[in-house]
């Protein structure tokens, strides 16, 4: 596993203890949503960062109110072909202003990177050996110049006058 | 016609190396058949029976002849020299090798084509009324909204992957010839009280198991707002659309579970959030849009033709032409004419290279450079002078193309079926050669009048049986092909699903059937004015089902 956030391979400082098991005493932990729902009043005494791990078909119901004291949402792709997470991501960006981590897990392919990285997605876990191959030997090819405003709109430019346009900078 | 700029062409080259390097790792062996499967269906690539297929866009079914010119190489130089038009409007060839497909798409590319999103699980290519631009009964040509919604689906980063399919049609007329109530969304321009411009919208049409005739849950959207409610409608759909069952997939089960109030409200909700930001459409950049698909510069012509009008007089052959596939024209002097792909005893839909040629020369010559692929498998001539109407006829009828027979009996829309199709149950080509073959006699075509016949090779429903005013499915029990008739379906704006009339026929069986169901309407028609379907519709199935079953006890 590596995490590949902003263009490049970090260490990853979150944990994320199952729902039976005791929280670490300090680090960042990440916690389904059933979990931090129910626990969410202790959390709040947490000094350290928390975040929430959405599965595809959970929604945002509940936790939009939390979202400001949270660092990261997680997005498990079940498979790269279930779009589930793309709608979570923009919602998360677009329609709550979301500004901290999100991150798909699961399922991350290299032929999905630039759509991930346009849906709001700014971190990816990534097993697949070809996908962290081409990752890190910046080799992923993708289509630079779209035709929808989407969820990057702060590293994208708008060229010419109409207005949906947008490229992107290539993947580095 | 629309033309690229220089940001839509970086854009289809930047597809096709994107695709380019996909194929060479499936070739190389990086990528197994398996993982490559949505990879190549996204630029729609299948694998078919024998070879792989590939399906080229045409959005809105509008071709320009140095576009079909190319076409018509590709069909030469990789393929066996023929291709095949489809149902939405686009084109297949089914003979591809997919080392190949890339210098194909580069191909395309270079006449300002593409195979994006052609299959897999996102936005189809947007089709469109064949007539747009040309029909006399048009509000506003649907073309350029077609066009916008094709751009703002293209490669959108939150609906490549989809529960399923989806495709939207858009019409300008009221009368419907783009089926938009058989699409996941349709569409249709109208005018509100004031005269401005917009939409009533149609969600949750679709053929396939479930057949079910889309649910109109906007009267009038205004223009602007055209791509904020797609968005809106796609969002509620790849959130709660089901992906447990690809069977029950489409938006049409989420809306018809969901409630057709409550799936509107939830997109109205999600409206409402989208409504008046990046989305909105400016009206300047629909004006400059609106201006590619401005009419060619008609000449002021009468509105009689001598030319024509001594021809249909002296020429028993080219009246019936004229009285079948010549249709009126918003511009005074012009027709428009179908150029039927049905010629008695081929495969509906196809057409050679050198007919691909000759049609691009006739659209040069004779109709401002402007060709149209109908959603039935025919080409159309948008814009031809009636006075040169005879011209155009015999240059058809030099190629093969000029076939009198739109709308009528052999005029039969067809999947590829089990000649072609992984999918299919039943061939399906062989029962649309054999009708045309029984039908063949154009007295008798022209007597019949106008009589829609959709087979289909399987239950997906490809050649849209289910709207039918004679539907033919083909199906498969222990080894056995057997074909259900359906009868009195509909894609136009009184949509209706046809009904299964009975027990089905084997192949053997299937043309006599189909016959009797005709002989049975010619014995019940009030007057030859009164067509299948209007006959259908005031006598039901019950005469019909009687002569197809009584004999047989």
């Amino acid at each position: 596993m590596a995490l590949y956030r902003n263009g490049t391979f970090v260490t990853d400082a979150w944990s994320f203890p199952p729902d039976n098991a005791p929280l670490p005493a300090a680090g960042a932990v990440a916690l389904t949503k059933a979990r931090f729902l129910a626990e969410r009043d202790a959390l709040r005494d947490r000094t350290a960062p928390v975040g929430v791990v959405l599965v595809a078909g959970d929604t945002l119901d509940g936790l939009v109110d939390d979202l400001p004291n949270l660092a990261l949402v997680a997005i498990r792709f079940p498979k790269y072909s279930d779009g589930r997470p793309y709608s979570l991501a923009r919602l998360l960006r677009d329609r709550h202003g979301f500004a901290g981590e999100v991150r798909a897990t699961g399922d991350v392919l290299r032929d999905q990177v630039a759509l991930m990285l346009r849906a709001g997605f700014d971190a990816l876990e990534v097993t697949h050996p070809g996908t962290i191959a081409a990752l890190r030997q910046n080799n992923i090819v993708a289509v630079r110049h779209h035709y929808q405003p989407a969820s990057a709109e702060a590293s994208e430019t708008r060229p010419g006058p109409r207005p949906w346009r947008r490229v992107s900078a290539a993947l580095s | 016609m629309y033309r690229y700029d220089e940001f839509d062409q970086t854009f289809v080259q930047e597809r096709v190396a994107e695709f380019r390097d996909q194929v060479a790792r499936r070739l190389s062996g990086e990528l197994t058949e398996d993982q490559f499967k949505p990879l190549r269906l996204m630029n729609g690539v299948y694998l078919q029976l024998h070879a792989y297929m590939l399906r080229i866009a045409i959005p809105y079914g509008t071709l320009s002849s140095r576009q079909l010119r190319l076409l018509a190489s590709i069909a030469r130089d990789h393929d066996k020299g023929y291709g095949h038009f489809t149902t939405r409007q686009n084109l297949q060839f089914n003979w591809i090798a997919l080392r190949e497909v890339p210098d194909i798409l580069d191909k395309l590319a270079s006449v300002e084509m593409h195979a994006i999103q052609t299959s897999g699980n996102c936005i189809r290519n947007v089709t469109a009324d064949h007539f747009a631009g040309a029909a006399a009964d048009e509000v506003a040509d649907p073309r350029p909204y077609a066009e916008i919604l094709r751009q703002w689906s293209s490669l959108h980063p939150e609906f490549t992957f989809l529960p399923r399919k989806f495709k939207l049609a858009v019409t300008g007329a009221a009368h419907d010839r783009a089926a938009i109530q058989t699409h996941d969304i349709g569409l249709q321009v109208k005018r509100d009280e004031t005269g401005a411009l917009g939409f009533a919208v149609f969600v949750g049409g679709g053929q396939g198991r479930t057949p079910m005739v889309a649910k109109q849950i906007r009267d009038f959207l205004p223009e602007e707002d055209l791509l904020a409610y797609c968005e809106a409608v796609l969002r509620v759909y790849n959130l709660e659309g089901r992906r447990d069952n690809k069977y029950k997939a489409r938006i049409k089960i989420l809306v018809h579970e969901t409630g057709e109030q409550a799936f509107a409200q939830a997109v109205e909700a999600e409206f409402a959030a989208l409504k008046g930001k990046t989305l909105t459409l400016p009206a300047d950049e629909v004006d400059r849009i609106g201006a590619y698909f401005a009419s060619p510069a008609f000449a002021s012509l009468p509105g009689r033709s001598d030319v024509l009008d001594r021809a249909v007089a002296n020429d028993p052959d080219f009246a019936r032409f004229a009285s079948r596939n010549l249709h009126p024209h918003k511009a005074t002097g012009y027709g428009i004419v179908t150029v039927s792909l049905k010629p008695v005893g081929t495969p509906p839909g196809d057409a050679t290279a050198a007919q691909m040629d000759a049609v691009a020369d006739i659209a040069a010559h004779y109709s401002f450079d402007e060709i149209r692929v109908s959603h039935e498998q025919n080409l159309v001539l948008p814009h031809v002078r009636l006075d040169d109407v005879p011209a155009v006829f015999a240059a058809l009828r030099n190629a093969g193309l000029a076939t009198p027979n739109a709308g009528l009996v052999t005029d039969i829309i067809s999947c590829p079926g089990l000649d072609y199709c992984a999918l299919a149950t039943a061939r399906s080509i062989p029962i649309a050669e054999r009708l045309t073959e029984r039908f063949a006699d154009l007295d008798r075509q022209h007597d019949i009048g106008d009589l829609k016949i959709k087979i289909s090779g399987c239950i997906n429903a490809c050649g849209h049986h289910h709207v039918g005013h004679i539907g033919i499915l083909g199906l498969e029990r222990r080894g056995e092909e057997f074909y259900q008739i359906t009868l009195g379906g509909s894609g136009d704006e009184i949509c209706t699903i046809g009904e299964i009339v009975g027990r089905g026929f084997s192949s053997g069986e299937i043309v006599d059937a189909v016959e009797t169901v005709i002989d049975t309407y010619l014995g019940l028609r009030t007057s030859p004015q009164e067509n299948f379907l209007a006959a259908y519709r005031r006598v039901g199935e019950a005469p019909f089902r009687e002569a197809l079953y009584a004999a047989a006890g």
